[in-house]
């Protein structure tokens, strides 16, 4: 195999990494990816070939929660990332410039980097005010963020805010936030939303393009499939307590202790797309529901008001079928949620039906159809959504996705070293049983229906 | 006169523009300008208190969990909950290893490029290096082959052309005092605190679920609770979990065995890493403690209950000084706190108002785009302008160390020990280089707490006390109709406090005041500056061209536009 000196394999064996642990990382990238095992060698090799690829990371409304994830990011390492294989030329929250310096690092861009340029964007964008309520440099973050992603090869927006306004573009904002579909409609866009991102979809979204040169398949709304294919629910750790009907009913009681389903506790878990059960957070340390909480939704559209208060429990007679796509259920589920919850009367939850005011034009959308309608005109492409952003694979099929955790797997050696215990260990708490069996990470054809959920 | 802008900052945790007006190279007056809002406040209004917390949090992911703890304190206090002992621990674990992380990562990431000219370690002797990192630590990763390869590494960096974020400033040389030795040694750190900080994330993960915001939190106290049965005792009769649910779960023994390694792991970087480099630093820029003084009036809410009653013991204390005067603590009530928005972005007047009554009415009212400069701009900045009866404070590291050296409680030893060891009198905490020796005390104050903590923990479980939640008023219905809540406490940067008020079972009116807010201030409707503002006058700017010293004292204050401004 052609290892050329300069390249990133070359930097990184230099660093102590063996092979071994190098080709482990292809198999996890492959793995992330949800492509087929036979896809490894192909990443490995073209990340050896790969120069440090240049990024500028705009920061807008944002808390900083996208760069703080980036920065934990394990497989590879932020240590890798920021030394070898990215060449972050542009954050604010990290360059030793500031003031004109700092600015010129991030306009001259396109100057010096001829082959182009990754643009990340994190945070809000607002319009309201000729877009005053964030300026950079002086100048409106709107204007930037424009410049910058209309400049890039592609547009990686990170988090919640970036993808369509967020907590900033909520229910009693003030700045007419809006994410980068509506700021910068030309970019060539990849949305990782969530609040903050999972660094693992970063990492794969890029490791993706250096292996096949094309972006991921996304749906209409530029989600990638391998992330965001997948309902919570169908990966979730405790899904078998919801079949057979083992439910937490108060924090900390006993369901809570054995870890059961947290579904009447508020788990948005059946209505979201992503893949937090499966990667985990921090190398598959935890995530929300393995510390006792359930999902808020926070990869979905208008998540602050579309998934209602995070206790409250979902309407649960939506129809639930085997690979259905966020595409054909995100904006149903809008209009379905608002209606049921109607329908049952909970006029207690005046906010769900303040939400229903607000949300109406999301509505009025779902309603006009199942197809994957865009939001108010916020999504560029005009194309059905399998052909939006071709890329060499399909959603994942069940032979293809891992059977362990992720980041299990990919933990180059020098760093395992570093880290004080182990990733996975056999659980020690419950026996085994003729129920524990590796689970299917998605609900294949020959599978059978999931039952009603038991109410 | 000359007008310098910087813009942006860099290296803070939101948009941030500092303008000064330089007379006979030294700053004679300065403005601070947070040039980002959002409106979080708002958009809180409507919504079930129960869930206010996630999206406080959400005010600031570097400041990871602190909104969200104050936010859940505030709602608490509001409906009266006492929460148990384990939520108190667990939050505490919580809270303190941010504020470590927070002072480690503002070190390495924010600060040090001021004081270092990283990429200088290209040029270094390893085995020079190695002997300073022997003299001044014990840390094992000191070795001539270790030093060696962090050389070659930042050579890499170095000549391939692209130094991207590593690009130096412009500053000159002569700024720059760190031996190219001592240089190879902080930049090695550096990378070192990268790693670390990840570790760092996995206890934040661990007991939040994910990280940065944590989700775990839960009104009346947390949502982890250990296995069934307690810690140590395996629990039979349930359906198994799924292959992929076999990390152990946070309170289960295996689980806390892993927090101990983490937070074993966590002093240790303090111990023989960060402290040792502050120290470093700290005596070969000693002159600079001179720098940045600023208002002299310094602010601390306190922080880290240590038992569960309604005024509970404070790991750092809770008091204020004023004027310089370290022999007398004043005492500090919510009630003093107030707001103005004379030079704020704002339609309302210039009145001083408690946060309870405070109105956010925003709208830009600086120069058009782009903006050159802020001269003749009444209005400047979206921050509001805090005051304490009317006074401007400074809050954060320097403030809570001062003050808990004033207050000679436990910490006092410490605080006392590392100052005295550097020369500097208490005085100097609140200075441009005070600060940043300040935070590496209250690191390590920190740090040497959250065994404790652990420990007490471990125990309660043992000995059956599971409760991490207090659910009497979960039920809206048993809630007043109207009510008001507020918490203080504090984050890294500063002292942090929210005030709502909870009417028919929503969130009717919601301020926050961070600690940057406080040291971000723009000036009030006297026309008193704000902590950094005043900090930053006096400050020498040899070369317009390079204002570094303008940059370390406003990296001193580690401050947090994205909190400053919601």
């Amino acid at each position: 195999m052609d290892r050329p000196e300069n390249g990133l394999y070359a930097a990184l064996i230099q660093r102590g990494m063996t092979r071994r642990a190098f080709l482990r990382f292809g198999a996890a990238m492959a793995a992330a990816l949800a492509l087929p095992a036979t896809f490894a060698p192909r990443i490995t090799a073209a990340i050896e070939r790969a120069p440090r690829l240049p990024v500028v990371w705009l920061r807008g409304q944002a808390c900083g929660g996208d760069t703080e994830a980036f920065l934990a990011a394990a497989g590879p390492t932020v240590g890798e990332l920021l030394l070898d294989l990215l060449s972050i030329e542009y954050h604010d929250a990290l360059m030793t410039t500031s003031g004109e310096a700092a600015t010129a690092a991030r306009s001259s861009l396109s100057e010096r980097f001829p082959d182009g340029y990754l643009a990340v964007v994190e945070g809000a964008i607002p319009t309201a005010d000729d877009g005053m309520a964030c300026t950079i440099g002086g100048r409106p973050f709107r204007d930037v963020v424009r410049e910058v992603c209309d400049g890039a090869i592609a547009t990686i927006a990170v988090g919640a805010c970036a993808f369509d306004g967020g907590a900033p573009g909520a229910s009693g904002g003030r700045t007419d936030a809006v994410g980068v579909t509506e700021a910068a409609p030309n970019a060539r866009l990849i949305s990782l939303p969530g609040c903050p991102m999972n660094v693992e979809n970063l990492t794969a979204t890029i490791a993706h393009y250096l292996t096949f040169n094309e972006l991921p398949v996304t749906d209409s709304r530029h989600r990638p499939l391998f992330a965001y294919g997948d309902l919570v629910h169908n990966q979730c750790e405790r899904r078998a307590h919801y079949e057979f009907g083992e439910f937490v009913l108060a924090w900390g009681d006993e369901g809570a202790q054995k870890s059961w389903c947290l579904y009447k506790m508020g788990c948005k878990g059946p209505e979201v797309f992503a893949n937090c059960a499966n990667v985990q957070y921090a190398s598959a340390t935890s995530w929300n529901v393995k510390a006792g909480h359930g999902c808020i939704g926070c990869t979905m559209p208008d998540f602050w008001d579309s998934m209602g208060p995070a206790h409250a429990r979902l309407p649960s007679t939506l129809p639930f079928a085997p690979n259905i796509t966020a595409d054909q259920i995100g904006l149903g589920l809008v209009g379905g949620v608002a209606a049921v919850t109607a329908a049952h009367g909970a006029a207690t939850f005046a906010r769900e039906l303040r939400n229903r005011v607000v949300g109406r034009r999301r509505a009025a959308a779902a309603i006009a159809g199942v197809a994957p309608a865009p939001v108010g005109g916020a999504v560029a492409t005009l194309e059905p959504p399998e052909a939006a952003s071709p890329g060499p694979v399909g959603p994942p099929s069940p032979e293809s996705m891992p059977a362990e955790p992720v980041a299990a797997t990919h933990e180059p050696a020098a760093i395992a070293e570093a880290m004080t215990t182990p990733e996975v260990e056999p659980v020690l708490e419950t026996g085994p049983s003729a129920l524990d069996e590796p689970r299917p990470n998605r609900r294949g054809a020959d599978e059978p229906e999931q039952p009603e959920s038991p109410r | 006169m000359t007008r310098l802008a910087i813009d942006p900052v860099t290296r803070v945790g939101g948009p941030l523009r500092i303008e000064v007006d330089v007379q006979g190279g030294v700053v004679a007056d300065a403005w601070a300008a947070a040039t980002m809002f959002r409106g979080l406040e708002g958009t809180l209004l409507g919504r079930d208190p129960r869930d206010a917390w996630l999206m406080a949090q959400r005010i600031c992911g570097t400041c990871n969990g602190v909104h969200a703890l104050a936010s859940v304190r505030a709602v608490e206090r509001a409906l009266g909950i006492a929460i148990p002992g384990n939520a108190r621990i667990v939050r505490n674990i919580l809270a303190g290893s941010q504020l470590v992380t927070g002072h480690v990562t503002g070190f390495y990431r924010r600060q040090l490029p001021d004081w270092a000219d990283l990429l200088a370690g290209a040029a270094a002797d390893p085995a020079a290096a190695s002997e300073l990192a022997r003299s001044i630590s014990d840390s094992p990763s000191s070795s001539t082959p270790y030093f060696q390869g962090v050389r070659q590494r930042l050579a890499g960096l170095a000549d391939s052309g692209q130094p991207g974020i590593f690009t130096p400033s412009a500053a000159p040389t002569a700024a720059y005092r760190l031996s190219p030795a001592a240089s190879l040694v902080v930049a090695a750190h550096s990378l070192e605190a990268l790693e670390w900080r990840r570790s760092m994330t996995r206890l934040q993960t661990f007991l939040g679920g994910k990280s940065p915001h944590p989700q775990t939190f839960v009104v009346g106290g947390m949502t982890l609770t250990p296995p069934w049965g307690g810690p140590v005792r395996a629990s039979s009769g349930e359906h198994p979990r799924r292959p992929q649910s076999s990390a152990p779960v946070p309170l289960g023994e295996r689980g806390l065995s892993v927090l101990t390694s983490l937070i074993a792991g966590a002093r240790d970087f303090v111990d023989q890493v960060y402290l040792p480099d502050v120290l470093y630093l700290a005596d070969v820029y000693r002159d600079q403690a001179k720098l940045g003084r600023g208002l002299g009036n310094l602010l601390a809410f306190g922080e880290f209950p240590e038992d569960d009653t309604d005024e509970p013991k404070l790991l750092l204390p809770r008091g204020r000084l004023m004027d310089g005067d370290l022999t007398s603590i004043e005492a500090v009530d919510q009630v003093g706190v107030a707001e103005s928005v004379a030079s704020t972005h704002d339609l309302e007047d210039a009145e001083l108002r408690h946060p309870s009554e405070g109105r956010t009415n925003p709208c830009y009212q600086g120069p058009p785009a782009p903006v050159t400069t802020l001269e003749g701009a009444a209005r400047y900045s979206w921050a509001k302008a805090p005051r304490y009866w009317d006074d401007p404070l400074e809050t954060g590291a320097a403030a809570r160390m001062a003050v808990a050296y004033a207050a000679r409680g436990e910490p006092y030893s410490v605080v006392a020990r590392i100052l005295a060891n550097l020369g500097l009198e208490p005085g100097a905490l609140a200075s441009t280089l005070g600060r940043v020796v300040a935070q590496a005390i209250e690191a390590k104050l920190v740090v040497d707490r959250l065994d404790g903590w652990l420990s007490e923990l471990k125990s309660n479980l043992a000995s059956g006390d599971l409760a991490l939640a207090d659910l009497s008023d979960w039920d809206p219905s048993t809630w007043p109709s109207e009510v008001e809540g507020w918490s203080l406490g504090e984050s890294s940067g500063g002292a942090v406090g929210h005030w709502l008020r909870i009417r028919d079972r929503r969130i009717a009116a919601y301020q926050v005041v961070d600690g940057s807010t406080w040291n971000l201030s723009p000036r009030d409707g006297r026309g008193r500056r704000g902590a950094l503002e005043e900090a930053l006058v006096g400050t020498p700017v040899p070369d317009p061209a390079s204002p570094i010293e303008v940059l370390r004292a406003v990296h001193s204050f580690d401050p947090c536009p994205a909190c400053a401004v919601q």
